[in-house]
């Protein structure tokens, strides 16, 4: 079992993993900047405190389920499961290489600890119906928890409300997925390119619980899904408010950085940032 | 009884006939019974796809999840990954023609043991039109790296090959009919997943038939008989893998091929034969099936008559190659 950390050593760990983030980008020469950035407190707060698994023992049957759907921005998986003892930090410098188990996108048949294979966006939330209607047949609902982090342009896809439906119909209770709300997709701001608003409606209107949570803070993280966990009869979304590339400027709120990584000039001035927290303290290693 | 146990007498009046997808649905039954991990989901066509026989015992085990194939094999991947055997079923135009991305995403690549049970596969849909007749999905689920494809040839071998799907560790397809064809094996007829079966054994051709068509490749091969003609007829149940020994065994006798199938010769059994002996043993080959166009609504035989898919075309597509080589 992993310890769980306390806000602080979270928080810690979260600016961590996002430099670990721009670095494997920048080595790799290609991949996602905005999306796993904008999540690394979300998958910090999952990881390091509100999940059960054992990263040396990937399959124990107990365990909590990690979908990550929008599988462009397993980058801040990858880190996470790399911070949280599945392999060595080294690791992450071949992602996206050839040989590496850390593919593009994430293959679940490539790296143990891994619960999918995604990149096509849609499907994370089906694969979680059922997941959790076996555990319902197991009589094991109640125990074990499955957490689907979504991106919201991937809310486009029909196959994402077809689950909706059915995870509404059934109550999959233990299903708590997660928006990533950051406003962007490749070719612009998402109500540009296909509004999804009133989205607090509409998975209300599926037979959802939504609650709409500041997804940069890690303690209101920690606490929507300790309150996700009480809904007893519905299926919880929690919409989580980001902001692409947060945590260096020159990325955030930025569309264009969704789909490219820096080069050497911006990662050195990213790290930077990251280090010296925005220029507010100076870097350890500066 | 010859080896393969088949009936005697293929061509008696009184022959039973019976749709496939029913064998399916007694062989889902009777896996349920034994295995508690089989599970099965539905996409609003329960009764038509035979679920209803399983959902009847084992309602706890069963899925509606209303007309959303998409959802229906996504959600298949993720009870696989929590060690179900699932199956899910739909009309073939749909599942697979509706989600090829999320089988070959969340099915092979993902490498989950789903089982897909295409029905109302072919022509012989009949009145409901092109739109319900699929022709494609052999093609479309052939060409996906860890798929089993299988197209039983009767409701006997359906309900021997859904029990065979239950205890294989891939991801399977199984391409079932649905009008009452004539059952022509028995209980003892075998069935293995990656086996081709020589039905008729013979020397001067090689007609490799799959699905519904194998039983009008035997009537073909009796008529062909009394026409002086030996023609050896293998039955070609499981598409992927392919049996290439068995197949290149008797193509290196009888040099001629003729494939036959109830879809797309392209892409289909043909496109998988073609493909073998190009590699193998190139030979004479013709394929039958449907050429390059969709179907039209009608009755079952005068589709069958219209596309060339009976047991006369078969033999005069026999005679017209043996006449070429002479």
């Amino acid at each position: 079992m992993v310890t769980k950390l306390s806000l602080d050593a979270l928080e810690k760990k979260a600016n961590d993993i996002r430099e670990d983030i721009i670095r494997m980008l920048e080595e790799a020469g290609s991949g996602h900047s905005a999306g796993p950035l904008g999540l690394a407190d979300i998958v910090t707060a999952l990881y390091f405190n509100v999940m059960d698994y054992d990263p040396k023992n990937p399959d124990w049957p107990e365990r909590d389920i990690f979908l990550m759907s929008n599988g462009h921005c397993v980058p801040v998986q990858y880190a996470a499961m790399a911070h949280a003892g599945f392999f060595d930090r080294k690791e992450l410098m071949t992602l996206r290489k050839y040989g590496s188990r850390l593919q593009g996108h994430p293959e679940r048949t490539k790296l143990s600890g891994l619960e999918n294979t995604s990149g096509p966006l849609g499907c994370g939330l089906s694969q979680a119906c059922g997941m959790a209607l076996a555990m319902r047949m197991d009589h094991v609902e109640r125990k074990r928890w499955i957490y689907v982090v979504m991106g919201d342009g991937e809310q486009d896809e029909g196959n994402v409300w077809e689950a909706a439906m059915l995870a509404g119909k059934y109550k999959l209770s233990n299903i708590i997925a997660i928006t990533d709300r950051n406003n962007i997709q490749i070719d612009g701001p998402t109500e540009e390119i296909m509004p999804l608003e009133d989205l607090k409606a509409k998975w209300e209107a599926f037979g959802w619980h939504v609650i709409e949570i500041d997804g940069n803070n890690i303690e209101s993280v920690i606490d929507a899904c300790s309150m996700a966990k009480a809904i007893e009869n519905k299926p919880v979304m929690l919409i989580a408010h980001t902001v692409p590339g947060k945590g260096v400027e020159f990325m955030e709120y930025d569309f264009t950085w969704h789909g490219k990584p820096p080069n050497r000039e911006e990662a050195k001035k990213a790290l930077h940032e990251l280090r010296t927290l925005g220029g507010k303290i100076r870097g350890e290693h500066e | 009884m010859n080896n393969m146990h088949l009936l005697t007498d293929i061509t008696a009046t009184d022959i039973v006939q019976e749709p496939i997808r029913k064998g399916f649905g007694r062989g889902l039954k009777t896996i349920g019974d034994a295995n508690e991990a089989v599970v099965a989901a539905c996409a609003d066509l329960t009764d038509s796809t035979q679920m209803s026989l399983f959902k009847e015992a084992h309602p706890e085990r069963f899925i509606e999840i209303g007309v959303a194939e998409q959802n229906l094999v996504t959600v298949g991947s993720g009870l696989a990954a929590m060690g179900k055997i699932p199956f899910v079923s739909s009309y073939a135009a749909f599942m697979p023609g509706r989600c090829w991305e999320q089988i070959r995403t969340t099915i092979c690549l993902n490498d989950r043991p789903v089982k897909l049970v295409g029905s109302h596969a072919g022509v012989s849909v009949g009145p409901d039109g092109a739109t319900h007749q699929m022709l494609e999905d052999i093609a479309l689920m052939r060409v996906l790296p860890n798929m089993v494809v299988l197209a039983p040839g009767d409701s006997l071998e359906a309900e021997k090959a859904t029990v065979a799907m239950a205890a294989d560790r891939r991801p399977n397809y199984i391409r079932l009919a649905r009008e009452a064809t004539p059952v022509f094996t028995t209980a003892e007829t075998p069935f293995e997943i990656g086996k081709a079966y020589v039905y008729t054994p013979g020397e001067d051709i090689t007609i490799i038939a799959t699905g519904t068509m194998t039983y009008q490749a035997m009537v073909a091969a009796e008529k062909l008989y009394k026409d002086g003609v030996d023609a050896e007829v293998i039955h070609c149940p499981t598409i992927k893998p392919l049996d290439a020994e068995t197949i290149l065994h008797s193509v290196r006798r009888t040099k001629r091929v003729i494939t036959v199938e109830e879809g797309q010769a392209a892409g289909g059994l043909g496109g998988a034969v073609a493909e073998l002996l190009a590699d193998k043993f190139p030979a004479r080959m013709h394929r039958i099936g449907m050429q390059d166009r969709f179907g039209e609504s009608g009755n079952p035989n005068e589709l069958l008559e219209k596309f060339g898919l009976t047991a006369k075309h078969i033999q005069l597509a026999v005679h017209a190659m043996l006449e070429e080589s002479k």
